[in-house]
């Protein structure tokens, strides 16, 4: 694949050891621009990024998730870019797929495209009560948006110019980005649709391990969804 | 209780949680710092409606009125949430700091 305006914007939080290997496999794939927004690690995320050959933006300590993926939003807005894929750096996602990902947006049949990792039989598997909260959250954005949400907690996305300025809006989350986004894209009148990706099952541990900070996550969500839903947009 | 210092309760409570509901969603207040005070418009409401909680609290920490009881948790959690308030100030100043000297270094490195 031949793009010149495309962004592989790809935020990382202590990554040494797997980042240039998904660096690599971006590569295999085509000659897109990648950019690695580097969280403050405290490892050499940043070092073997640009060893990788990716460029890299070193935020100077931990801004979260959000903030992190958002500088790079406005990082390829500022440079012009037109269309951005997201993904993790820790391999969960897999580059084979970002062609399917990128293609309905680039066709401009939709502005965001999400990769569901549930929409075909992957072999995804996660922690049983990890799995219920991503059904919860589903059945919430998909009656919410009135169409079927298989995988709302997804971070591999490709996108437009327009929805990168809204995601660079102060509307965007700074921690963990998800259900609320795509309750605010539908309310936004922005297209978006599911395509099925790989996903594989990451090495590392989760971000919403232990048991407060889920339950500090579903707090948040359904407290970030209640007041997206009372704004008027 | 009386029917009066309820109601005046539950007012408060109830206001409490509408505010913090109405700043967030203007963006004034961010969700992370609305949970702290969630909780606490929620605990006001459950203390008031759960009477038996407040009476079984009280003797819990031995004091003689249900009033003292209000009173000494309020305290505890204004002692608290400034002691939060404290720590994130603290962190806030030194990533001030470190903003600060970078971008001092690098706008040196520049020229």
């Amino acid at each position: 694949m031949e793009i010149d305006n495309l962004i592989v914007i790809i935020p990382a939080y202590n990554e040494a050891g797997r980042i240039a290997t998904t660096i690599a496999g971006i590569r295999k794939f085509g000659n897109a621009d990648i950019i690695v927004v580097d969280d403050g690690s405290d490892d050499s995320t940043a070092s073997e990024a640009r060893a990788a050959g990716a460029r890299v933006i070193e935020l100077p300590f931990n801004l979260g998730y959000g903030a992190a993926l958002q500088t790079g939003f406005k990082y390829a807005l500022n440079r012009g870019y037109e269309f951005a894929v997201q993904m993790d750096a820790d391999g969960q996602h897999d580059p084979l797929s970002i062609e399917a990902l990128t293609s309905p947006v680039l066709k401009d049949e939709v502005d965001v495209v999400i990769g569901s990792r549930f929409l075909d039989k992957g072999n995804y598997k996660a922690p049983f009560v990890r799995r219920m909260g991503m059904y919860f959250f589903g059945i919430i954005t998909s009656v919410l948006t009135g169409r079927r949400i298989t995988d709302p907690t997804s971070g591999f996305q490709a996108l437009n110019k327009k929805v990168m300025e809204f995601y660079a809006s102060d509307a965007y989350p700074a921690d963990y980005p998800d259900a609320d986004v795509i309750i605010m894209l539908h309310r936004q009148g922005f297209r978006f649709k599911e395509v099925p990706v790989i996903m594989h099952n990451a090495a590392k541990r989760s971000m919403h391990g232990g048991i407060l900070k889920p339950m500090y996550y579903i707090f948040k969500m359904m407290l970030s969804i209640f007041v997206t839903l009372l704004r008027k947009e | 209780m009386t029917v009066q210092q309820k109601i005046f309760a539950l007012t408060i409570g109830a206001g409490l949680f509408l505010v913090i509901i109405e700043l967030v969603r203007r963006r004034k207040l961010a969700e992370e710092y609305s949970f702290i005070w969630l909780l606490t418009g929620f605990g006001i409401i459950a203390l008031i409606l759960w009477y038996d909680l407040l009476e079984w609290l009280t003797r819990l920490i031995g004091a003689k009125t249900p009033t003292t009881t209000l009173f000494i948790f309020g305290f505890v959690f204004l002692i608290l949430i400034n002691l939060y308030f404290s720590l994130k100030i603290t962190k806030l100043a030194s990533q001030v700091k470190d903003l600060a000297q970078k971008l001092a270094i690098s706008e040196k490195a520049d020229r």
